[in-house]
């Protein structure tokens, strides 16, 4: 079994979609229950894949390699490093709390909707352990079906217009990756991304091919200017969808950049470096000034998302400037690291702040922020979690949230301090947005008679709420197994970006 | 020309089975009761499937596959792939069609009949080696296709279409003629190597050539239904009884694709400069048009009419490329469309019940919540039909961006890129409508409960993923029938 760990890992969760489907659509109970035992199992052999995974080698383990489309030249490649392996645990993690959340809050449909998460995670993690371009591509187009499906099944109001627009705009954005792909084919007669990444490719050629992921990994992630299906998306969007697009399909984009934009197109990286630094500084600043003005919970935290995640690619390609420029390894890899321990910390932040809204959407029905005030009186356990998120959220020290922001705003310092002082305005604002939004919600006189009548957390949403603060915290003031899973391999990134191929 | 030989029919034998079968049916018919008429559909099904046997065994073997007839038929394995799809899917196409014609008292022997002397002009289509097999071919394919569009004959709009079809289908084969007696005149003959061989060694009257060639490319683009060449697409899937539509929106297209690719890779292959820019356009167009017009549209059976166009506009991007890879990649292209439009047509049929056609896309509102299984059905393919990846229409596509990329259009296949993302919009509202709608108020009667039917339909969908995930050896297996 330990040679075909990660195909275990894609494939579990797909026998447990259909067994789902087939015994579970007349009862809804034992649907949820064959989904939540096969999501239990692929997290425990996600952890039996980290235990299993040597970090300080760095290197690709748990290969799997097959020959499968031989006329493209397409292989069934499956290998993980330190990145995959983070990325891996932090999704089967969050499909166990995802599905747990989901319990009695959806009743419509339930086999199906848990069929759709199962088959989501399935994607994701093949997205994180494909070696080979196109089966990537395949895997990370393939995961718009179910999310689409979930968002119009069981959205909000506006479900339908959100989720043909999350469609259309990611299957937009990565169609002309595809094309980017066959030209590297036709150049290279190869899908492999260790070939591709060794391949010299003239600036002109590279800088097309990186606008072709930029294209595609921008939209996902997403940045400034291509963000606006990501509020509509997520306001629509059930919890667990909301959590599970926060949490991981957001870090997809964060991925891509990793494995193709870097490695692939170095040079043309370095070139458009200043791009996405600008991208990612007005994603910082601007998105979250536009948080701080939101009416709807669920838009204040899909804008602060945008806000967040713009700290991962301003840690991604800052590394090109201190690595090229100033010539700063360490640097580089001190950036890559904080973009990466980002990603991850973001994961566990924004899907506990989407749980939370999930909670009290449950009971009242409304995600506006004037429907609510005082909730810490009638809720204190909830409230409690809120306010630890929320300085999370805002980064504060202790939290995981603080350790990656900190990290790319140091890095960065060494390469601008204007670049520096730019993103660092985020604590400001994150801080004011969040906290207000807390104060707004939780705080203050009782506003209403729902609110006075509600009733707190009960065990199974505490268990959701745990598991995102424990994780949040667990890293908060100890990322070092963390950062030592992923380090070798950051420094193998690093290696690649000074790598020049012109 | 000497007289006829053994060696001249042996490759013959799948044809010569199907015609002789088709005889033997036709007469037999006439004795069965209208009760009985379950007989002479089981038996149209058993004659395909073992003339696709027939055709299977064939090309495994060299002696089999050869010339006939000094040239003038020819086995190869462009050939075989093209029949035994061809076979296949109307196969499926007569699987379906039954619960559909019964309540309609267009269960008839006519039907039966109709399609399979349409499917033995494709099979002699496809292994045209000379102007007149592919000239009669076409006509022994287009002359039961005018006649099936009328099947339902008290229907105003079914003959409307009828007339239409025949008209431009006239005029179009009229064209094609007219274009193959130019490239008589300049070349002095009818056989595909010949004309090759002419034009290579001497390219004589490019002035009459060239203007041969567009008429036949005129033709070709009328059969294939390319734009500006498509005005009796959407009319005729409209038009017609959607039995006949899933017939007419299947097979011929491959028969479209092998006519293109007899006429122009086997004889007019020189002429590639001069071809290459005249498919470029049509290809551009059908992808605009069809993808742009097809978003307005309500009814179904128009929708996946203009669907169609614009996928033709993908199959001719790889036929463009001129490369044994691109003719692979439009082969695979139809083939693989033709399996897909059948489960697409065959969910129209599943919807429609006596004296209620279920053509308009909100007729499928709500699938969902009441037949789970159908509204996941549906969903495969208008995936597979968007081309989404691990559905067999991703496979299809990529190999057509491919081609496209490859012989230096590199515009061509971002065009073509952006009118897919276009076209995955009325996909999803296929979709949106099964999935997220409520269904309507008034339940409708039960689905017929034909147990091949939901059999086949089932296995038909679900083959598309299949194929999207395990279509390496089929791809393959195109690449090596092109190749030689």
């Amino acid at each position: 079994m330990s040679h075909h760990l990660l195909s275990w890992l894609i494939w579990l969760p797909v026998l447990g979609a259909v067994a789902a489907v087939v015994l579970g659509h007349s009862n809804a109970q034992r649907a949820r229950w064959i989904a939540l035992a096969t999501a239990i199992a692929t997290f425990v052999l996600s952890i039996g894949l980290y235990c299993g995974y040597s970090a300080e080698a760095g290197s690709l383990q748990f290969v799997e390699k097959y020959l499968w489309l031989g006329v493209l030249n397409v292989h069934y490649h499956l290998a993980v490093d330190g990145i995959s392996v983070a990325l891996i645990v932090l999704t089967s993690f969050t499909t166990v709390l995802v599905l747990i959340g989901a319990w009695s809050a959806i009743e419509e449909k339930v086999h199906q909707y848990v069929a759709c998460f199962l088959l989501l995670e399935a994607l994701m993690i093949g997205v994180f352990c494909a070696r080979d371009a196109l089966l990537f591509y395949m895997f990370f187009e393939a995961m718009l079906i179910p999310m689409f499906i979930i968002i119009g099944i069981w959205g909000g109001p506006r479900r339908v217009y959100a989720t043909i627009k999350f469609f259309l705009y990611t299957f937009f954005g990565s169609i002309f990756m595809l094309i980017g792909l066959i030209y590297l084919y036709l150049k290279t007669g190869s899908f492999d991304l260790d070939y591709l990444a060794r391949y010299p490719l003239s600036l002109t050629e590279q800088i097309w091919l990186f606008l072709s992921f930029l294209l595609a990994f921008s939209v996902k992630v997403p940045m400034f200017p291509v963000h606006t299906w990501l509020p509509d998306a997520h306001v629509e969007a059930p919890t667990g969808g909301s959590v599970i697009l926060a949490a991981i399909m957001l870090k997809i984009g964060g991925y891509g950049f990793l494995r193709f934009s870097l490695p692939i197109t170095p040079d043309a990286s370095h070139e458009l470096a200043w791009l996405v630094i600008a991208m990612s500084l007005i994603a910082v600043v601007y998105i979250g000034f536009v948080a701080l003005v939101q009416e709807d919970m669920k838009k204040l935290i899909a804008y602060s998302s945008i806000s967040h995640m713009g700290f991962v690619t301003l840690g991604a390609f800052v590394a090109f400037e201190l690595a090229r420029e100033v010539g700063a390894g360490d640097a580089a890899r001190l950036a890559l690291q904080g973009s990466m321990v980002q990603m991850i910390s973001h994961g566990f932040i924004s899907a506990a702040m989407f749980s939370c809204v999930g909670v009290v959407y449950d009971r009242m029905h409304s995600r506006m922020i004037k429907d609510y005030g005082g909730v810490a009186n009638t809720m204190p356990w909830f409230a409690a979690f809120m306010v630890f998120f929320a300085m999370a959220n805002s980064g504060l020290p202790g939290t995981s949230g603080f350790v990656g922001e900190f990290m790319v705003i140091v890095a960065s310092f060494q390469a601008s301090p204007l670049i520096a002082a730019t993103a660092a305005i985020t604590l400001v604002v994150g801080a004011a947005y969040t906290l207000w939004l807390v104060k707004r919600v939780l705080f203050g006189e009782v506003a209403n008679p729902q609110v006075a009548a509600l009733t707190d957390i009960n065990a199974r949403e505490a268990i959701v709420l745990g598991g995102f603060a424990a994780a949040t915290l667990l890293f908060g003031v100890w990322p070092a197994p963390l950062t030592e899973l992923m380090d070798a391999s950051l420094q193998q990134v690093v290696q690649q970006l000074m790598h020049v191929k012109v | 020309m000497g007289p006829i030989s053994m060696a001249d029919l042996l490759p013959l034998v799948p044809e010569s089975f199907l015609l002789g079968s088709l005889c033997i049916l036709l007469l037999a018919d006439l004795f069965i009761r209208q009760s009985q008429r379950a007989v002479t559909h089981w038996l149209a099904i058993a004659m395909l499937l073992l003339t696709a046997g027939l055709v299977w065994r064939a090309s495994g073997d060299s002696a089999l596959a050869s010339t006939a007839f000094g040239g003038m038929f020819v086995n190869d394995g462009v050939a075989a792939i093209c029949k035994i799809f061809i076979l296949i899917s109307t196969a499926l196409v007569f699987v379906y069609a039954k619960p559909y014609l019964i309540p309609r008292r267009l269960f008839q022997g006519e039907f039966y009949t109709l399609v399979l002397f349409a499917v033995l002009g494709m099979m002699f289509l496809a292994s045209a080696g000379n102007m007149l097999t592919a000239y009669l071919g076409l006509e022994l394919l287009a002359l039961p296709s005018y006649a099936l569009v009328a099947l339902d004959r008290d229907n105003g709009r079914s003959s409307e279409a009828a007339m239409k079809y025949f008209v431009l289908g006239a005029l179009a084969s009229g064209m094609l003629l007219y274009g193959i007696s130019m490239i008589y005149g300049a070349t002095g003959s009818l056989d595909f190597a010949s004309i090759r061989g002419a034009l290579v060694s001497n390219a004589p009257h490019p002035w009459l050539l060239s203007f041969g060639l567009v008429f036949i490319v005129i033709g070709i683009a009328f059969k294939l239904g390319a734009v500006p060449f498509h005005m009796w697409v959407p009319d005729v899937y409209q038009g017609s009884p959607t039995a006949v539509t899933m017939f007419i929106g299947s097979a011929p297209k491959i028969a479209g694709f092998v006519l293109a690719y007899r006429l122009l890779e086997d004889a007019l292959a020189p002429l590639f400069a001069d071809w290459r820019g005249m498919l470029a356009v049509l290809a551009l167009l059908s992808l605009a048009i069809g993808n742009l017009v097809a978003i307005a549209q309500t009814n179904l059976k128009r929708m996946l009419a203009y669907s169609t166009i614009s996928h033709v506009g993908f199959l001719l991007l790889g036929l463009m490329a001129g490369t044994i890879e691109g003719y692979a990649a439009s082969l695979f292209y139809a083939v693989t469309y033709a399996i897909t439009a059948t489960a697409a047509f065959g969910m129209i049929v599943y919807m429609s019940r006596a004296g209620f056609e279920a053509e308009e896309i909100d007729d499928f509102r709500g699938l969902n919540q009441r037949n789970g299984w159908y509204a996941l059905l549906v969903l495969l393919v208008m995936a597979s039909l968007a081309g989404i990846p691990l559905f067999v229409g991703f496979l299809a596509k990529l190999q057509v961006l491919k081609a496209a990329v490859d012989s230096g259009m590199l515009w061509l296949a971002v065009v073509a890129g952006a009118f897919a993302v276009i076209g995955a919009f009325y996909y999803l509202r296929v979709i949106k409508v099964v999935y997220f709608d409520d269904p309507p108020a008034e339940a409708l009667p039960a689905a017929p409960a034909d147990l091949p039917f939901n059999l086949v339909l089932g296995a038909n969908a679900l083959a598309l993923v299949g194929l999207g995930v395990l279509g390496g050896p089929l791809m393959a297996w195109c690449v090596r029938a092109v190749a030689g």
